[in-house]
């Protein structure tokens, strides 16, 4: 191994060369700096305490009940120092007069009231310098976050510790080549965007923000989780040569494309992908997906702002429906809470336990009432089904189908158009909802098996945590058993049954997957093509053999033992080409 | 200019919430509106600086009022403290 070479965990595959950004968030950090447009530094001030305003509102009116009447108090009185005619006045009035940046005047106004604070001996006054603190972050991170916006720059690497919701946002707005951190895994939101976007990213390498150097030249080889720092000419080459055969095998993929996903003796699996931005949709069409097996509606809006309203959302739902008419499109109701977007306000000591998918939106009617209302309206054309996340119980389902059939009698007093028979359908990535399956399946049209969460749950193992994340294992006996069993139950509930999360799009469990007997499956758009090549030279019959066998082990090594000795007898085109 | 001594009688002082209430009812007037405590200046209408006055129980305050409607602000205020902030 080179001593140039860093290994980490393979998240996005794919290879890039070229510069590295480094990405650091410095936000407590506060420059003393002059500005030369007085105007323009009034316009980011604005803007940050309208920025900051929405942010706030929006978790007032989220989590007001949830919160308590004190640190409900808290939030208004924040809102209201927002306006405070004062604070703001003499704020801008510095910032004219002394032509200094923004966050340098919020930092030193704001300050003088927590030294005032410091001064009292009573200790809940020490509670209210927090409160003002807070505030204070919140506005310098905002006109600090403009900033960020116009300072990366496009076609780089971008190195940083760890990527947020937040920051995938900026990123979705420049080009970028390719992603390193110093943490996170493979299931990690950085991974997801990364796969999505298909932009090769190697995660977990502990201290890639200090061994590179913003404009080192590195490559990124997404595959094989290795990065490289200031390579050498023979490296290049190689890397380069590399390059070529890749997009090679993405032209002989390519001509998949039109053909269906259809087994040697004939058995047919529908591939869809799963979409977290509308950039992707093309991509999506392109690489020949027969519609979207998930639509992550928490990440295609920006929901750290504020949450869109109807019209909005209909018109995003509509433009997908109509794009990718005929094919289905499965739309999953705002997942929020978990590792996704959430206002960081709310803060529960163990989130994915806590108030997340399906029992926030049924705590949150009214937001829950515009989404469902916004998706029926766009399914006009009959081609959209609605998917709900983290069901743990049946009671969950009938009041989700009742919110539902509320919103169905108003549109119909409002004689606006929508597909009466709409498909309903649940996720199934909790261990209770696994055991219930086939009661599930009863109630709905379609199950959906969230593979990342439902293995993080049975396992007992947060993905996000290094130190544990190598006891997150796909092929672990418990894991393909309660596959198989939720797979056959809903069969027996009569309801179709597809599976999303990463196990999808890993060619390594394709042939179990199909020989479970699923009916489709959703990956990223970058892996359809490789998935479909792999189905395309599965016999179903011995599929199903192969699955029979490895619901028999008892070990993870047994039946990753056999999946790879498998893929050698069957795929040896892909082994030499892709790995 | 009109001036008024107050005292805080609830037992959890001038906290966030009743500091919120201040400001609201004086940004329904037109006057000046200052709250002075142990050599400090707070404008009554700026909810960081009414929050940023330590007082609790037993402390007391003097406010001055100064503008066309002096009367009435003064009078709205001074009631709001004499309830206690709502919380006897």
């Amino acid at each position: 191994m080179s001593n140039n070479l860093l290994k980490g965990i393979a998240a996005a595959a794919g290879i890039s060369i070229g510069t590295a950004y480094l990405y650091e968030k410095q936000i407590e950090v506060v420059e003393d700096e002059f500005v030369d447009n007085v105007d323009e530094a009034i316009e980011a001030f604005e803007k940050s305490i309208k920025k900051s305003k929405k942010e706030l509102n929006k978790i007032f009116n989220l989590a007001v009940d949830k919160m308590g009447e004190q640190r409900a108090g808290i939030f208004e009185a924040q809102v209201m120092i927002l306006d405070d005619p004062i604070l703001m006045g003499n704020i801008k009035k510095r910032i004219i007069e002394e032509k200094r940046s923004p966050e340098f005047i919020v930092d030193a106004e704001i300050s003088k009231y927590q030294e005032l604070l410091s001064l009292s001996k009573e200790s809940y006054m020490k509670e209210r310098k927090h409160d003002i603190e807070d505030i204070k972050n919140r506005i310098i991170r905002n006109l600090k976050k403009k900033k960020w916006h116009s300072q990366i720059e496009s076609d780089v690497i971008v190195v940083t510790n760890n990527i947020t919701p937040a920051d995938t946002v900026l990123f979705s707005k420049v080009r970028v080549k390719g992603y390193i951190t110093n943490v996170g895994g493979l299931t990690s939101h950085a991974a997801i965007v990364a796969r999505s976007l298909n932009i090769p990213a190697v995660l977990g390498i502990h201290d890639a923000t200090i061994k590179i150097k913003n404009g080192d030249t590195v490559i990124v080889d997404g595959l094989h989780g290795e990065i490289i720092i200031s390579p050498t000419e023979e490296q290049l080459e190689y890397y380069r040569e590399k390059c070529k055969r890749l997009e090679e095998f993405d032209t002989e993929l390519a001509k998949l494309t039109d053909k269906p996903a259809v087994t040697l003796d004939g058995r047919k699996i529908i591939l869809r992908a799963n979409l977290d931005i509308v950039e992707e949709l093309e991509y999506i069409i392109r690489n020949g997906a027969e519609g979207t097996g998930l639509v992550r509606t928490e990440q295609i809006f920006n929901l750290e702002d504020e949450f869109p309203d109807e019209e909005r959302q209909y018109q995003t739902y509509i433009d997908l429906a109509e794009k990718l008419y005929p094919h289905i499109v499965i739309v999953r109701v705002f997942d929020i809470g978990g590792d996704k977007v959430f206002p960081v306000d709310v803060k529960e000591p163990n989130p994915f336990l806590g108030w997340r998918g399906i029992r926030f939106l049924l705590d949150n009617e009214n937001l829950f009432k515009t989404q469902i209302r916004a998706l029926l309206r766009a399914s006009a054309h009959k081609n959209i089904k609605i998917m709900m996340p983290m069901i743990t119980s049946l009671q969950e389902i009938r009041k989700s189908k009742e919110i539902i059939e509320c919103c169905k009698e108003e549109l119909r007093n409002e004689n606006k158009e929508f597909d009466s028979n709409i498909n309903i359908g649940i996720m199934i990535e909790v261990p209770s909802a696994a055991v219930m399956a086939e009661e599930f399946a009863e109630e709905v049209d379609f199950i959906s098996i969230g593979t990342n969460d439902l293995i993080q749950y049975l396992l007992a193992v947060d993905r996000g945590n290094e130190i544990v994340s190598s006891l997150y294992q796909e092929f672990h006996p418990a894991v393909i058993r309660t596959l198989y069993k939720i797979i056959h139950s809903s069969k027996l509930g009569e309801a179709k049954v597809s599976i999303c999360g990463e196990m999808a799009a890993d060619i390594l469990a394709t042939p179990l997957l199909v020989g479970m007997g699923l009916d489709s499956m959703s990956v990223s758009a970058a892996t359809i093509p490789h998935i479909k090549k792999i189905i395309r030279s599965i016999n179903y019959e011995e599929a199903k053999k192969l699955t029979k066998e490895c619901l028999t082990y008892k070990t993870e090594k047994e039946v990753s033992n056999r999946l790879q000795e498998y893929f050698k007898e069957n795929f040896v085109d892909e082994l030499e080409n892709v790995f | 200019m009109i001036e008024k001594e107050v005292v805080i009688i609830n037992n959890a002082g001038l906290h966030t919430r009743p500091a919120a209430t201040i400001v609201k009812i004086a940004a329904k007037y037109k006057c000046e509106f200052f709250i002075h405590k142990d050599g400090m200046h707070i404008n009554g209408k700026s909810i960081i600086g009414v929050m940023t006055l330590a007082a609790e129980k037993g402390s007391k305050l003097k406010l001055s009022f100064d503008g066309i409607d002096q009367e009435e602000a003064c009078e709205a205020i001074v009631k709001y403290f004499e309830k206690g902030f709502d919380e006897l």
